[in-house]
């Protein structure tokens, strides 16, 4: 697909590229913890069945922002936010949008793999079973498809009932990929996905993330911008809370247009 | 100059003359860990001598009455000449179970629901609101809950129950033996629920799970053998339990169990033959130790169980 | 191909925030209880108990005539019983734990000794006073004494200030440790001038908290045979005596309503006194959290 940028709205509205439908719409988004402001009048889109990859240096609020997409974020005591961030159209702040219905539609995978102390099979039928599915050949169906999905399957399908710590981890995080697709979710959020990973595992998980895209979009925070410019179709990065450069990836990896994107990049700092 | 004695000497030298000083804390260096291992070893000796107390004492009493009848005869009643005195635990095991039974119904609920309210629903403002009035709660004297039950609670039932309740009585006792051990049920299945690492609420609130949700199929179960473990333990607080029941259950030992009227636990029983003139070497005498034996013999049980629920069943996260 | 219907999943979501929200109103319902009870029995105590608090009230002796009754005797009882339970539980207390935490090795030994403190906090002080009834009042043949009563309670808290000790010992860091063996100091040097001192807020604050419950014990002393009815403040270690909750228990049990309002006074007397102990408990401890 042909990523064409539009410098005028890159000033004032940053989106990698208009003719894309966008998914969420940034707008205004400002947030405080106490009095630390940690994402700064941020304004983007974005885009539907894309991988977009969120990079910045620690501390610069894409771990933040990312949980903000689907409101995970009110759990620290003392969060403000203002702004409005878009999912469809509707602004998921609005008081009458009901965070648990976001959060069925926007899946979340954590930094460190979390499964539930239950067995593979419990793990994976948690999701559906909470939003009233009862039928056990439903959920039959829904388990074996969601760990084809996560392309764990073939390594689980002989020990469904045991306890999920018995995996690896990456494994593991293959099943709370797989966990996080059971509720046929529209858009995944990745935080930092392999960053406890050991590399072979961390393979596994990207070559995922690239069949995943096919159906879903995702946004995926990382550390590593190899990971970034090997996975992603647009990049945004981040610095003290705010977006320096938004564009697709190619383009900020070869010819990026801020210098302090650049600086990054090449290593000099971060 | 010459009479500053740092400029005579270095520091080192001073440290190496001081040889009297190394050899008194010699002497200390050995006697220290052996003098701490006997405080140590006075922990055993205080089981030890609870048990060699209770056994030497119950051995005298079964001498006297046969162990058949005090475990099978169903009435307890030492005060009268010893032919005819009946010495059947059951009776006051009734009591005592009668009483705990309430308690329980009382604390689970109540103190489950606070812990599961201050683990996953409160602030932490709230928290450091309601925690320290548990405490309080927690550290009230026994003494203080009699008097509160005998006055208070026992008045009050015997307005809402149709029919009334007699003065001495189980309701009211048991009742509040519950309101006792709340604190205890709520801040140990607080401390188990607590910690459940919160990337499992993450988790499940994530697949757009409600707190309810979260606490009942993600936290409740992971912490389950430390909210069960404190269970128990209440359990074990309310058969030892003493005053409140002394003060507010009555005396009249019976396995006929009718919660608005008086009935006698283990613990009443010791102090009412403690408060008589219950001479030294009577059966009665004795009877107290076999009494104690038995509530002994009870709260380990529950101590025990406690614990090995809580080893056996621990969550590795 | 979707296996999971997102409109019903939508319409179930109204009924789950209902439960939730109703969960909610029970649970803060069942945690408001436990304050609402500790409201009510505070305010009974003292509706009952405020009629009879005078200065008098604490400089008399027990009495028939409710105008005249006081907690004297009972009151110095209680003074004179932790007189002997805080120095014998302190060193006790504290020594099991010195070397429980620095001195034991990992061994079956140790481990027996922890198990066997979990469980003698288990058990009923009831217990306890049948234990002192035949040690120390029969056996060491000390009677209904300050001494017997005083030891008894000892053994009672034991355990607590074990805990609490240990528990403070652990939070002293293993760096100043190291330094101070470093600079070539014993481990008794250490123990005594570094983790002593630095344990030491902690340990007094679970030993405050533990004798604060052996004021407002009753049961082991009712069965050591204290006694209920006393004109007279002990004189020395083997003097009978009676303490605060026994005389409260006494006034208490008797029919008339004048003598539970004299034990409401007594009620409101013993919870000051435990209210200023937990106060001096939760001083030092904050006091050492900020420093550190």
């Amino acid at each position: 697909m042909e990523l064409t940028i539009n410098r005028q709205v890159v000033e004032k509205y940053q989106t990698p590229s208009e003719q894309l439908k966008p998914v969420f719409t940034v707008n205004h988004l400002n947030l405080w913890y106490g009095q630390d402001h940690a994402l700064k009048d941020l304004k983007f889109d974005i885009p539907e069945k894309q991988v977009t990859a969120i990079i910045g240096p620690s501390g610069c609020g894409k771990s933040t922002f990312i949980k903000t997409l689907n409101r995970m974020v009110e759990m620290v005591q003392g969060v403000r936010i203002s702004g409005e961030i878009k999912y469809r159209e509707k602004n998921i702040f609005d008081p009458k949008y009901r965070v648990e219905e976001l959060r069925t539609l926007v899946g979340m995978v954590f930094q460190k793999p979390n499964p539930f102390p239950k067995s593979i099979y419990e793990n994976i039928a948690y999701g559906p079973r909470i939003h009233g599915i009862k039928n056990k050949k439903v959920l039959d169906q829904v388990v074996e498809k969601s760990l084809r999905g996560a392309a764990i399957w073939d390594e689980v399908k002989d020990r469904l009932n045991e306890n999920a710590y018995g995996l690896s981890g990456g494994q593991q995080q293959r099943l709370c990929i797989a966990r996080c697709l059971a509720i046929e979710p529209d858009v995944i959020l990745m935080d930092e996905p392999t960053s406890a990973l050991d590399p072979v595992s961390t393979l596994k998980v990207e070559e995922l993330i690239q069949e995943l895209k096919k159906e879903y979009s995702i946004v995926i925070v990382t550390h590593n911008m190899q990971q970034a410019a090997r996975i992603s179709d647009c990049t945004a990065f981040f610095l003290n809370g705010e977006v320096i450069e938004y564009t697709n990836t190619s383009k900020l990896f070869s010819h990026p247009s801020d210098k302090r994107t650049e600086d990054y990049i090449t290593g000099r700092f971060g | 100059m010459s009479k500053d004695p740092i400029n005579d000497k270095s520091i080192r030298s001073m440290i190496q003359e001081k040889k009297y000083a190394r050899s008194q804390s010699a002497v200390m260096e050995k006697l220290a860990p052996k003098i701490f291992l006997i405080c140590a070893v006075i922990s055993i000796f205080t089981t030890l001598g609870i048990i060699f107390t209770l056994l030497t004492e119950t051995f005298t009493f079964f001498n006297r009455v046969s162990i058949v009848e005090f475990l099978t005869n169903t009435r307890w009643f030492p005060f009268t000449s010893d032919k005819n005195a009946d010495y059947g635990i059951l009776a006051l095991v009734m009591g005592t179970l009668t009483i705990t039974a309430i308690a329980m119904v009382v604390a689970i609920p109540v103190g489950l629901a606070a812990a599961i309210y201050l683990s996953e629903y409160a602030s932490a403002k709230t928290r450091k609101f309601i925690k320290p009035i548990l405490e309080v709660l927690a550290g009230v004297p026994t003494i203080v809950y009699g008097f509160f039950a005998l006055t208070f609670v026992t008045p009050l039932l015997d307005k809402i129950i149709p029919g009334g309740i007699s003065t001495f009585n189980a309701l009211s006792p048991g009742i509040v033996v519950g309101i006792m051990i709340i604190p205890m049920i709520a801040s140990l299945s607080e401390d188990a629920m607590n910690a459940v690492p919160n990337s499992m609420r993450e988790a499940a609130l994530a697949l757009g799970a409600t707190r309810f949700e979260v606490a009942v199929t993600v936290v409740l179960p992971a912490a389950l053998s430390g909210v069960i473990a404190s269970f128990v333990l209440g359990i074990s607080r309310a058969i030892g339990e003493t005053m409140i029941v002394t003060i507010a259950g009555g005396s009249r030992p019976t396995t006929d169990i009718n919660v608005t009227e008086s009935i006698q636990t283990m613990t009443a029983y010791i102090v009412q033959v403690s408060q008589g003139d219950t001479g030294y070497g009577t059966t009665i005498y004795y009877s107290i130790y076999a009494v104690g034996m038995t509530l002994f013999l009870f709260t380990l049980m529950m101590n025990l169980l406690a614990q090995f629920i809580s080893r056996k069943f621990r969550e590795e996260y | 191909m979707s296996l999971i219907n997102k409109e019903i999943v939508h319409k179930r979501l109204i009924k789950r925030m209902t439960a939730n929200r109703f969960a909610k109103f029970g649970f803060i319902l069942a945690t408001s209880f436990s304050l609402m009870v500790l409201g009510v029995l505070i305010y009974r105590i003292l509706v009952e108990g405020l009629h009879y608090l005078s200065f008098e009230f604490i400089t008399n002796f027990a009495s028939r005539i409710p105008e005249r009754a006081g907690i004297w005797a009972a009151l110095l009882g209680t003074l004179w019983i932790m007189a002997v339970t805080a120095p014998v539980s302190f060193i006790l207390g504290v020594g099991t734990a010195i070397y429980l935490e620095e001195y034991a090795k990992k061994n079956a030994f140790t481990k027996f000794i922890q198990i066997n403190i979990a469980n003698l906090a288990g058990v009923p002080s009831i217990v306890f006073g049948l234990l002192g009834l035949t040690i120390f009042v029969r056996l060491a043949g000390l009677g209904s004494s300050v001494l017997a009563g005083g030891l008894t309670m000892s053994l009672l808290i034991l355990p607590v200030i074990v805990v609490a000790s240990q528990e403070a010992i652990r939070t002293v860091p293993r760096e100043i440790r190291e330094a101070s063996f470093g600079m070539g100091a014993t481990k008794w040097q250490t123990i005594r001038r570094i983790v002593f001192p630095a344990a030491l807020p902690g340990i007094l604050t679970g030993t405050i908290l533990a004798l604060s419950r052996a004021v407002g014990e009753t049961a082991p002393l009712l069965v050591l045979g204290a006694l209920a009815y006393v004109a007279f403040v002990p004189e020395n270690l083997f003097s009978q005596f009676t303490v605060l909750p026994i005389q409260l228990y006494n006034w208490t049990s008797r029919p008339q309503e004048e003598f539970h309002m004299l034990a409401a006074s007594g009620i409101i007397i013993l919870m000051v006194i435990l209210l200023i102990m937990n106060s001096i408990a939760v001083f030092i401890r904050n006091k050492f959290h900020k420093r550190s």
